[in-house]
């Protein structure tokens, strides 16, 4: 098997045990001294990668990026990722809100410099739930895709993925460069180790920005307001079925 | 380093009361004029990972297991196996022997967060790193260093023996005994109380090799655990009962006169200096532990409403654990500090004799409140607030029992005011 070239790109969101309150001018969830991790599906992704390069060996798997596109505490979430075992980063370092579509195009126009075989990204981020970066970046650059995976493999330069849908599982086989997007069950992240989050300060990571790489970052959509949800009322008890499915039709208005 | 000038009022204070300035030594101040100071609240950006790092691990694989561990009184291989993996175990070495090479505050992190957990756990983390591994990095020769450190890096296990029935304060009237055979050393002699010994595989042993000498007798060898250690009872204890504590016995155990540990009687000094820091990662622990006990009753004061009301808005309630909230801070600041003076290479023996007094003390109110808060619950154990309220205890009494840490104390002070 020839060697490939893994990007895999991650996201720093607020960590997902914190309970999130809605910030006073209402335009999201507050973020300031908020506890921040690495997307969860992101550490999946990076596992998925690592994982990859231990069953193939280093001569197939020959480099492990990490990119991550946004401000400067971004940083934090590539080390993470040299911590658990990503050769180097890549930092598109950017104070603006950044949609999915403005990171897709980021990531592609990465892709064309750094020519990977594969890039593995999250399915979503816990923070917008958008789960569009991966399609789009797949869309952009031509090639083909396999979202929600729950297994990945690579056999004779063929990429097989088994991907979780609404009516069971799919096995999808494609030629690579190709793009994937993780799903839950695909592994279970390592943690980094004490001495590998050591060897990680030597790893290189490079900063650069939207305009070197010629990228228009500018959002396209206006979030006019964020509010919590309706407060969850208590559950009635109901004495028969009949009685439930008038509730349904006629209370929740569902059926 | 340019002397801060004392505030004028206290110059007039000393000339009052006809000290001479140049002996006020506790208030002079030097600092490097480009230094910059920061809270203790700030950690450096590996520290930051790692603590998260060993948070999840506390969380994710040592939680479940506490329990289970308390009653059996056994501490699960996979969690020592655990600690080894995630690098929990050699978090000064240097990297050439397989370690994380990182700071001392680093290992105080790792014992607090560890400690948040189970006391247990934590305290077998502390005495390999604390005590075991750094006396191989400070006070033993090249060779040791080579054979030992990588060992202990990655799977093996160390224990610190000092302590015997008839020596613990007074722990240089040590009877067991070395007498030198060729180029071995024959050991006889028993130990007490000593920390990780049922699962150790190597043995900080302190015996003397001529009483007549008294403490300067005093000499520390490296047995391996085949070279004949016995142990001869495991006690069963209130609290830290995962962690195995266990009576030692010697039997002409012969150990090759290389394994002696920096020079022969000069044991008392690797002693004396290395508890000033291992009392660090005890204050470290019993921070952890006092943390712990908090986090795990105050959800519960706004889950729980009597009279209407939850009971964590009542006003007696709010004075309780906002008083906790102040000693837990101030105990952590006390450990954090004395931490930061050693990195610093700065004197820190009464500010470590400090932390480990005051966080023993606040880890037993902190616990005791834990458990009251909790109410009916808090007593049963079902609730986590049981153990850390018996694992408190031993805060108090190992590595220098608080009347030790207040004598030193003491000593510090009449030192610095006696004229």
């Amino acid at each position: 098997m020839s060697s490939l070239r893994i990007l895999v790109g991650v996201k720093r969101v607020v960590d997902s045990a914190v309970k999130v309150r809605v910030n006073s001018a209402q335009t999201g969830v507050e973020t300031a001294n908020v506890k921040h991790s690495m997307n969860p599906f992101d550490e999946i992704a990076v596992e998925e990668a690592i994982r990859l390069r231990e069953k193939h060996g280093k001569d197939v798997v020959q480099e492990i990026i990490a990119v991550s596109c946004g401000p400067a505490k971004a940083q934090e979430t590539l080390r993470t990722a040299l911590a658990m075992g990503a050769d180097r980063a890549i930092h598109v370092k950017t104070d603006d809100n950044l949609e999915p579509l403005s990171v897709a195009k980021l990531l592609s126009k990465i892709v064309g410099e750094e020519k990977p075989s594969l890039v593995i990204l999250g399915k979503q981020a816990i923070d917008d739930d958008s789960n569009q970066t991966g399609q789009m970046l797949a869309g952009l650059l031509n090639w083909p895709q396999a979202t929600f995976a729950s297994k990945v493999d690579i056999k004779d330069g063929v990429l097989e993925a088994v991907r979780e849908v609404d009516g069971g599982l799919e096995t999808v086989s494609s030629s690579l460069p190709a793009v994937v997007t993780t799903d839950l069950r695909l592994n279970e992240p390592r943690y980094a180790s004490l001495p590998n989050i050591m060897k990680a300060k030597k790893k290189p990571l490079k900063t650069v920005s939207p305009a070197d790489l010629g990228v228009d970052i500018r959002s396209r959509l206006q979030t006019l307001k964020v509010t919590e949800p309706a407060k969850r009322q208590g559950g009635k008890m109901v004495a028969s079925v009949d009685e439930l499915l008038d509730k349904l039709r006629n209370e929740a208005k569902v059926l | 380093m340019a002397e801060a000038r004392l505030p004028l009022r206290y110059r007039d204070y000393c000339a009052h009361l006809l000290i001479p300035l140049n002996k006020c030594r506790h208030r002079t101040i030097t600092t490097a004029p480009t230094q910059t100071t920061s809270s203790l609240h700030s950690l450096s950006e590996d520290e930051q990972m790692m603590k998260d790092a060993v948070s999840r691990f506390a969380r994710e694989t040592v939680q479940p297991l506490v329990s289970q561990m308390d009653e059996a009184e056994q501490m699960e291989p996979s969690i020592i196996k655990g600690l080894f993996e995630a690098g929990l175990m050699s978090v000064e070495t240097p990297a050439k022997y397989g370690g994380s090479e990182a700071s001392f505050t680093s290992a105080i992190l790792v014992i607090e967060e560890l400690a948040k957990v189970d006391p247990s756990v934590s305290v077998l983390c502390d005495v390999h790193n604390t005590l075991v591994n750094t006396v191989f990095r400070t006070y033993a020769g090249q060779h040791l260093k080579d054979k030992y450190l990588p060992m202990l890096s990655e799977d093996k296990l160390g224990c610190f023996c000092l302590s015997e029935a008839a020596s613990g304060s007074d722990a240089f009237a040590l009877q067991t005994r070395a007498v030198k055979d060729g180029d071995h050393y024959v050991l006889n002699g028993a130990k007490m109380w000593i920390t990780n010994s049922a699962e150790a595989d190597i043995f900080l042993v302190f015996a003397t090799v001529d009483p007549s000498l008294g403490y300067k007798g005093i000499t520390c060898f490296v047995v391996e655990r085949d070279m004949g250690v016995q142990i001869a009872k495991k006690e069963r204890k209130l609290g830290i009962r995962a962690s195995s504590t266990c009576q030692l016995s010697f039997d002409d155990v012969r150990v090759p006169a290389a394994n002696v540990l920096g020079e022969v009687g000069k044991g008392y000094k690797i002693a004396i200096e290395i508890l000033n820091e291992g009392r660090i990662g005890i204050a470290a622990q019993m921070l952890g532990l006092a943390q712990g006990a908090f986090d795990c009753a105050l959800p519960y004061l706004f889950q729980r409403k009597q009279f209407g009301s939850y009971i964590g808005d009542f006003q007696g309630m709010q004075h309780q654990y906002a008083q906790i909230a102040v000693d837990i801070e101030a105990a952590r600041l006390l450990t954090y500090n004395a931490a930061r003076l050693k990195e610093e290479g700065k004197p820190f023996a009464k500010e470590a004799a400090m932390a480990k007094l005051y966080a023993s003390q606040v880890a037993e109110r902190a616990s005791s409140r834990a458990v009251e808060w909790l109410g009916g619950v808090g007593f049963t154990r079902d609730f986590p607030a049981e153990k850390f309220y018996r694992d408190c205890k031993i805060g108090a009494i190992y590595e220098g029992t608080s009347n030790i840490q207040l004598q030193t104390i003491a000593k510090f002070l009449s030192k610095e005011y006696k004229a």
